[in-house]
């Protein structure tokens, strides 16, 4: 799950790290206030899940209240990257000396947490990692002794030639790798982490992504996910327990399996169609998720056909069978739909399913081909 | 002969009394499977359908029953410590079905395991069968065929989808394993192509990836240094869009690395049968062997 940058400095400041206070605001009137109480210039910010806003005009300087707010006004309700501005952060304008990056990110390859900085830090990271992979120092952290003082104060000193510094920068490189822990969190930086003209240091911007398997741990921070920000029906398919992407095709597809269900994307590609979306109806087959997928891919104005493509183990074909009966019977489904069904129960299921009037294949290939003349037919 | 799993596998199923757990250790049985204890605590005692033993500990399982294998099918929130237990008590084989299991729980896994010498196959995982052998975890059995073709995957039901198109050619298995979709895991495809190549009873391997990691490049590295046994793979996400989950949790395109091109093309370099599509796979085995 996505924090927004507002969030994210929140918790930060909870663990320690020396983050400039601010405020979140959701009109252009309340950024003025905030701008106001804060005095001096401001920084009026775009809170989106998407990255490169200053580049997409989304961070802006304001000298005063009335500056901030135009900017806020401006700001809220654009699109950066698709995604539409709710709230904007109002933070104190800060004077930068310099920018360096802190960052950790559990490594799959090192199967541990992965402390990365670089002096080279600022709106650019990307660029550098990419192009001089050399100016990122990483470090792979053994989580049973956690990040020792002597690894922390030596990556400080690849920042920072002032001791006090170095220190400084090692005291918050421990505390983000004690809020991953305490957090849950996949990934956690600081960028930029600034050195102000008088030598002191401040985490200025904030990202952080919790793991979504630690938040039942942490009800606290699951009340922080920002519904609005995401796609309607992700959040409905989320809500009614499956994995569902959308994407910009014809052929709605669901699938029992993760791995199954981008196979079968990618089979109606190779077949010449274009995937409406993915959705993976987990394990347990229960009919009622049976009918909220159909529910979620059939309000896509987009799909011509809709393709079921089942191979049950632990899901059991006559419970997905019962899930498409029930939902025609609720909810009018205009477009064809074509199923392959097979494994755990397939006679049951194919009973079922005839007795309502439709028909089942057995074979992937021969289902996935209907499916794209279907929907290329209908188009 | 097969890889990790045996006639000689004996095995306690970690959650014998849960809804999956129950489910499964029947399963098992059915198959073949010499299960011969199940472990929850506070049901010590008690006897699974009358037949298999319940102990409140894995320690007192093995000490009992001398269990050389466990599966654990116990919720994610618990499913780590049920690592760590079956470590402890010894276990040199652990296979965990369990899907959920937090990333960090797994940085804190893994070297414990490591120390210890015991090898554990997922977490997110189907398990693995060698067809009329012995089969632990959740692979449906009447899809496998005993065999010479060793299969590994990230996946389960895309697993069970190329299986079956093998059995259906006549093409058998000798071990199938599902090494699972999270992005920390014990057993990678290395692992499991080192053991199939040692295996006598394997003639070639398919080998089933996806999008995210390098595990599959590393291994297609592997299978040019060190695999003399035809290699035939599958990588699903060709239409995956970066940045998005694909349901496994490791299954992410980052930036532009973890593509589905990459990965072809790194077994294409090394000489793997790359299948465009599941089908293929029949084919691709039959020029091969």
């Amino acid at each position: 799950m996505n924090l927004h940058e507002y969030q994210a400095r929140d918790l930060l400041r909870r663990y320690g790290v020396p983050v400039p206070v601010g405020a979140v605001a959701a009109t252009a009137e309340e950024a003025g206030a905030i701008a106001q109480r804060l005095g001096g210039p401001v920084v009026v910010k775009a809170q989106v899940h998407a990255g490169g806003r200053g580049k997409a005009g989304g961070v802006k300087l304001a000298r005063d209240a009335a500056e901030a707010e135009r900017h806020a006004r401006a700001i809220l309700g654009m699109a950066i990257k698709g995604f539409s501005v709710h709230r904007v952060l109002v933070v104190p304008a800060v004077e930068i000396a310099g920018e360096c990056y802190v960052g950790i990110v559990v490594d799959r390859g090192a199967q541990r947490p992965v402390l990365m900085v670089s002096a080279a830090g600022g709106v650019d990271i990307e660029e550098v990692a990419a192009r001089t992979p050399e100016r990122i120092h990483r470090l792979a952290i053994d989580p049973r002794y956690g990040l020792l003082p002597h690894q922390a104060l030596g990556l400080g000193l690849k920042l920072y030639r002032e001791l006090a510094q170095a220190r400084a920068a090692a005291d918050i490189m421990t505390r983000l790798y004690g809020a991953v822990y305490a957090l849950g969190a996949s990934l956690a930086e600081i960028n930029p982490l600034a050195t102000t003209p008088d030598g002191t240091l401040a985490a200025l911007d904030a990202k952080i992504v919790l793991d979504d398997n630690e938040l039942d741990r942490h009800p606290d921070l699951a009340a922080l996910r920002d519904t609005s920000a995401e796609a309607p029906a992700e959040v409905a398919a989320r809500e009614a327990g499956l994995t569902f992407i959308k994407l910009d095709g014809s052929v709605g597809c669901c699938v029992n399996g993760a791995g199954l269900a981008m196979a079968t994307m990618d089979l109606v590609a190779y077949y010449g169609g274009v995937p409406a979306n993915f959705l993976d109806i987990g394990g347990s087959s229960n009919p009622q998720k049976v009918v909220s997928a159909l529910k979620i891919i059939s309000a896509d104005p987009n799909v011509r056909a809709i393709l079921f493509n089942i191979f049950g183990g632990i899901t059991r074909g006559d419970d997905v069978a019962k899930g498409i009966v029930q939902a025609t019977s609720q909810f009018p489904i205009k477009v064809p739909v074509v199923i392959r069904l097979t494994g755990t129960n397939e006679a049951q299921a194919v009973e079922i399913l005839t007795k309502a009037g439709f028909s089942a294949l057995t074979d992937m290939d021969e289902a996935v081909q209907q499916a794209v003349a279907k929907a290329r037919a209908a188009a | 002969m097969s890889i990790f799993i045996g006639r000689d596998t004996r095995l306690v199923v970690q959650g014998i009394t849960g809804r999956d757990g129950s489910f499964h250790a029947r399963q098992m049985i059915s198959y073949g499977t010499k299960v011969v204890a199940g472990v929850t605590p506070g049901k010590g005692g008690q006897l699974f359908d009358g037949v298999v033993p319940v102990f409140d500990t894995v320690a007192d399982a093995v000490a009992q029953t001398h269990a050389n294998t466990s599966v654990i099918y116990v919720p994610a929130g618990a499913a780590a410590s049920a690592i760590f237990e079956a470590a402890d008590a010894g276990l040199a084989l652990i296979v965990c079905i369990t899907e959920g299991i937090p990333v960090l729980d797994m940085t804190r896994v893994l070297p414990y395991l490591h120390e210890r010498g015991a090898r554990l196959v997922g977490p997110n995982c189907p398990g693995l069968i060698s067809p009329s052998q012995s089969k632990v975890g959740i692979i449906p059995g009447s899809i496998c065929q005993p065999g010479r073709v060793g299969v590994v995957s990230r996946s389960g039901t895309l697993t069970y989808e190329i299986v079956h198109q093998l059995s259906r050619a006549g093409l058998g298995q000798s071990t199938c394993v599902g090494i699972g979709g999270d992005p920390l895991i014990g057993t990678t495809f290395i692992h499991c192509l080192a053991a199939f190549q040692a295996d006598p009873d394997t003639d070639a391997v398919v080998v089933i990836g996806e999008i995210g990691g390098t595990d599959e490049q590393q291994a297609a590295e592997f299978v040019r240094q060190a695999v003399t046994k035809p290699v035939v793979g599958f990588i699903a996400g060709q239409t995956a869009p970066p940045g998005r989950r694909m349901g496994h949790a490791g299954a992410i395109i980052s930036g532009s690395s973890g593509t589905a091109a990459e990965k072809i093309a790194a077994f294409e370099r090394a000489g793997i049968g790359v299948m465009r599509r599941p089908a293929d796979v029949v084919g691709l085995v039959r020029e091969r062997v």
